[in-house]
């Protein structure tokens, strides 16, 4: 068997166990300055830059273009006129009218910088600087996309903390759910604008996702300490059994995280490296993020800060006491 | 293992009904084997669509967001079809779709949906042109054919003599307006789009289809104040159905005090009288010219007219979002190639195929052949989720984006994560010293529970995403949802039969060290095929509530007396 398997058994009988909750301070800390540096970061860099489809851009429409021998029109010329010009910039290129004007939209430009892409994709279609028109285009991700989701959202959350809260009998677990997922949110944006990611509807999509995921993943985690927690009444502190759960659920939470990761790494790669910048590597890189910081979050974020938030409770103090006396009469070790 | 049986035969049926819905689809309907691509895959229409403005009228910024925004929910009211919508320049919209539309598309894009609730003055049967024909109305004043013009004569009096004190006042008619309505001609209604008369003033139109022209009164409930508009068929009033469609429009309080005070005057009125009649007006052509039975004050009018049903739908849905604060016309309309096209998708294909196989063979090193059983109910799951991506993409305008491709291979880790759950928990009961069958039932009402819990809030946010969102969100929310529905689908009818079944097999019941569920190797102490020692304290299983912690500690002990066994006896374990 593999030596996860092996681990897994430990982790599971407890002879072997890492200190999620006890070590909790450690675990905040990290996610504390993760959080700093992507902030300051994203400030430094001026906030995120967002794509085309949400400030809208320039669009030019070449007339008449000259066809290739096939009667195809190469879509490249375009790509390459104006990134002569605008280095850096991600054109949009598609045919319009089965084959009788070529259309791009690219970020708005300065009127110099346009005149000369006007001039650009005349001399590389072959045509007149007249057959080629310009004009500016608004966003496709309006306003009211972003307003409708937003809503949407706290919506979501909200119903998603009632049912948790029904589900777990506890409000507690809901209140450590949304922070571990503030936390995956907050991060995976905050790498967006650390590494300056122009932030498109696939990357929005691919938020939305992590959402989803990150939830999922944390209640996963939750039911295990649920199970553990009202069948627990031996010899372990409240913090303890929320600990065992952890590192039982452990092994699955490795298994599941490779096991998303593996997809969503080979979009990015074949994205990253055949395709260069679109929809597939937009998406791609937000879940990548996202998976990573969801997984940990759910372990080393979620459960402790149930454990934090149930410490105090008059009935967990008596079960702990409890426990820790069985404990001393009995010399049994944890 | 009867119930194992039954369960795939249903996983069968789900199977082979779906398969046989879109066979069906395919042979005698509209429906492909494949599903429809969206615009950034496919290409479409590119309609680009201009403001019907008079002389002099520009258009604002916040009109053309505001017309976008409706535009936008019109279009999703249709299905998830993933449309693009935005500005162009100062006052055109560009609308890209899919495929290419048909003229009930470009009706509900591009009409205003201005509705209005006249008062009826007068009315008359519509004369097909109003030059050289007598008047046959008998009681207007009789007035000369004014020639080749059908304009008002300038000298006749434009304003009313008398102030009018109600909207169904005869005084607003004054002798120019007799004029023009004379002179109106129902057939250039269509072109004219001149007909749509201010709020406070009179308006000469004529019933859609030509039939009638009507002088009718200002307006005395506006369509903003329209709640929720739903088509539906009418009920007679015995409350069976007419068979005829029908919109319902449920008004907002506002509306339904006007609704109920312009009833309440009408009613009054004799039922011979034109003025009993209120017309409902959309875009300036009455729809419909009831006359007045009750006065209404629920505020549920229903709008009856010669409708289809999906003609009702289209009115009941732009009546719901709103009208569009200018009409529009499509100015051009031409086809667009794909924004990303081919390479993109096969590339993504490629992607997927890579990232299965991926998770496949990490599959088989962490669960051996345990990882067959992965691979088979991936394979099913996929089968599934294809099925009914194709059959909505059929029924419901489903078009399937990059970014969709993206969200359905992303699907493969979180549906591979309800075997995983599942898997882990029949180890953990093996662990517990429990034989191969009673684990994985065990381990199966545990992980169920879990998986249900985790796919409901996936589910959630679909459905909330769904209703709620507009746009791309809501494509991504349909994918969401069918996947996390599959996934609960597989599990329970694919994947926990099969392993109720394989846990019968000499194979994996006999714990196979390649089985992976290999007792010795999951540290739990194993004699031979379904014959398991007690742990020493496995009774305590039973007493759940209390001695569940003492039975665990009970293993340990029979876990490590066991490794030494082996360890003599074996020398290998891994």
């Amino acid at each position: 068997m593999s030596r996860l398997t092996e681990f897994g058994n430990d982790l599971y009988t407890g002879k072997r166990s890492f200190e999620f909750v006890g070590r909790r301070r450690v675990w905040f800390t990290i996610a504390l300055v993760m959080i700093a540096v992507t902030l300051v970061g994203t400030v430094l860099r001026g906030g995120f830059s967002f794509g085309i489809e949400f400030r809208g851009g320039s669009e030019f429409q070449v007339a008449n273009p000259t066809t290739l021998p096939d009667g195809s029109i190469d879509q490249t010329l375009a790509a390459d006129a104006v990134l002569s010009v605008v280095p850096g910039a991600t054109p949009r290129v598609s045919i319009v009218n089965n084959g009788d004007a070529v259309r791009i939209q690219t970020d708005q430009l300065e009127v110099s910088e346009s005149n000369t892409i006007r001039s650009a994709l005349a001399a590389a279609y072959g045509v007149d600087t007249t057959e080629v028109t310009s004009s500016f285009i608004g966003a496709t991700w309006g306003n009211d996309i972003t307003r409708a989701m937003l809503t949407a959202l706290v919506v979501f959350l909200f119903f998603v903390a009632a049912i948790m809260a029904l589900y777990f009998r506890t409000w507690k677990m809901s209140v450590a759910a949304l922070v571990a997922l503030s936390f995956d949110l907050a991060i995976t944006a905050g790498v967006y604008g650390l590494l300056g990611f122009e932030v498109t509807p696939a990357a929005v999509i691919g938020f939305l996702t992590i959402l989803g995921y990150s939830l999922y993943d944390t209640v996963v985690v939750f039911d295990k300490i649920r199970e553990n927690t009202i069948e627990e009444s031996g010899t372990r502190t409240f913090a303890e059994a929320i600990n065992l759960a952890v590192n039982q659920t452990l092994v699955r939470s490795i298994n599941t995280s490779i096991v998303a990761l593996l997809p969503v790494g080979s979009i990015l790669f074949i994205g990253a490296v055949l395709l260069g910048a679109g929809t597939l590597r937009d998406i791609a890189l937000a879940l990548f993020i996202g998976i990573l910081v969801g997984t940990y979050s759910s372990i080393f974020i979620a459960a402790p800060i149930y454990a934090l938030l149930r410490q105090n409770e008059a009935l967990v103090r008596k079960k702990d006491k409890r426990a820790t006396e069985a404990r001393s009469t009995s010399g049994a070790v944890v | 293992m009867k119930k194992a049986w039954r369960s795939l035969a249903w996983l069968a049926v789900i199977v082979v009904g779906l398969t046989a819905t879109l066979a069906g689809g395919v042979l005698f309907s509209t429906a492909t084997w494949t599903p429809k691509l969206a615009l950034d895959l496919e290409g479409g229409t590119q309609l680009i669509l201009a403001p019907r403005l008079e002389s002099g009228q520009t258009v604002s910024v916040e009109q053309l967001d505001q017309a976008v925004a409706i535009i936008r929910q019109r279009i999703d009211a249709t299905g998830v079809s993933e449309a693009e919508i935005n500005t162009q320049g100062a006052e055109n919209i560009v609308v890209s779709i899919p495929g290419v539309p048909d003229d009930s598309t470009l009706e509900r894009i591009q009409s205003s949906a201005k509705l209005e609730f006249r008062p009826v003055i007068f009315t008359d049967v519509a004369t097909s042109s109003a030059i050289n024909e007598p008047t046959p109305t008998p009681t207007a004043t009789p007035t000369d054919a004014l020639g080749e013009t059908a304009t008002p004569t300038p000298e006749l009096v434009a304003t009313p003599t008398v102030s009018p004190t109600d909207a169904s006042d005869p005084n607003w008619v004054t002798p120019a307006l007799f004029d023009e309505y004379t002179n109106f001609d129902c057939a250039t209604l269509a072109e004219a789009q001149t007909n749509v008369a201010p709020v406070g003033e009179p308006l000469i139109t004529c019933e859609a289809g030509g039939g009638f022209k009507y002088i009718l009164g200002p307006v005395e409930v506006a369509g903003e104040t329209i709640a929720d508009a739903q088509a539906g068929l009418q009920a007679t009033s015995q409350g069976g159905s007419t068979g005829r469609w029908a919109v319902n429009i449920t008004f907002n309080a506002e509306g339904t005090e006007q609704f109920a005070a312009v009833t309440e005057r009408l009613f009054a009125f004799p039922e011979s009288d034109p003025r009993n009649r209120f017309a409902i007006v959309l875009d300036g052509v009455v729809i419909s010219a009831p006359t007045t039975n009750a006065i209404i004050t629920d505020g549920r009018p229903e709008i009856s007219g010669s409708f289809t049903q999906e003609s009702a739908q289209i009115l009941a849905d732009q009546l719901k979002f709103g009208a569009l604060p200018l009409g529009f016309e499509v100015q051009s309309s031409d086809t667009i190639s794909a924004t990303l096209g081919s390479t993109q998708l096969l590339n993504g294909l490629l992607a997927g195929i890579i990232g299965l196989a991926l998770v496949v063979l990490y599959s088989f090193s962490q669960y051996r052949m345990l990882g067959s059983v992965i691979l088979a109910s991936l394979i099913i799951a996929g089968i599934i989720t294809y099925l009914i991506i194709a059959i909505l993409s059929w029924r419901q305008g489903y078009r399937l984006s990059l970014a969709g491709v993206a969200g359905l291979i992303v699907s493969i880790g979180i549906t591979v994560d309800s075997f995983i759950v599942y898997f882990e928990r029949i180890r953990d009961e093996l662990r517990d010293g429990k034989s191969l069958t009673s684990a994985v039932e065990a381990g199966w009402r545990r992980g169920f529970r879990t998986i249900l819990a985790s796919d409901a809030v996936s589910f959630l946010a679909a459905v909330i995403l769904f209703v709620l969102a507009v746009g791309n969100v809501k494509g991504f929310a349909f994918t969401l949802g069918v996947v996390t529905i599959v996934d609960i689908i597989v599990v329970s009818l694919f994947t926990h039969p099969v392993m109720q079944l394989a846990a019968r097999s000499k194979f994996f019941g006999g714990g196979h060290p390649l089985s992976g569920l290999d007792p010795q190797a999951l540290g739990a102490v194993y004699r031979g095929r379904a014959q398991f020692r007690e742990p020493a304290a496995a009774s305590s299983i039973k007493q759940q509530s209390s001695g569940r912690e003492a039975a665990k500690r009970q293993t340990i002990a029979e876990r490590k007396a066991a490794e030494s066994a082996a360890a003599l006896g074996k020398g290998k374990d891994s």
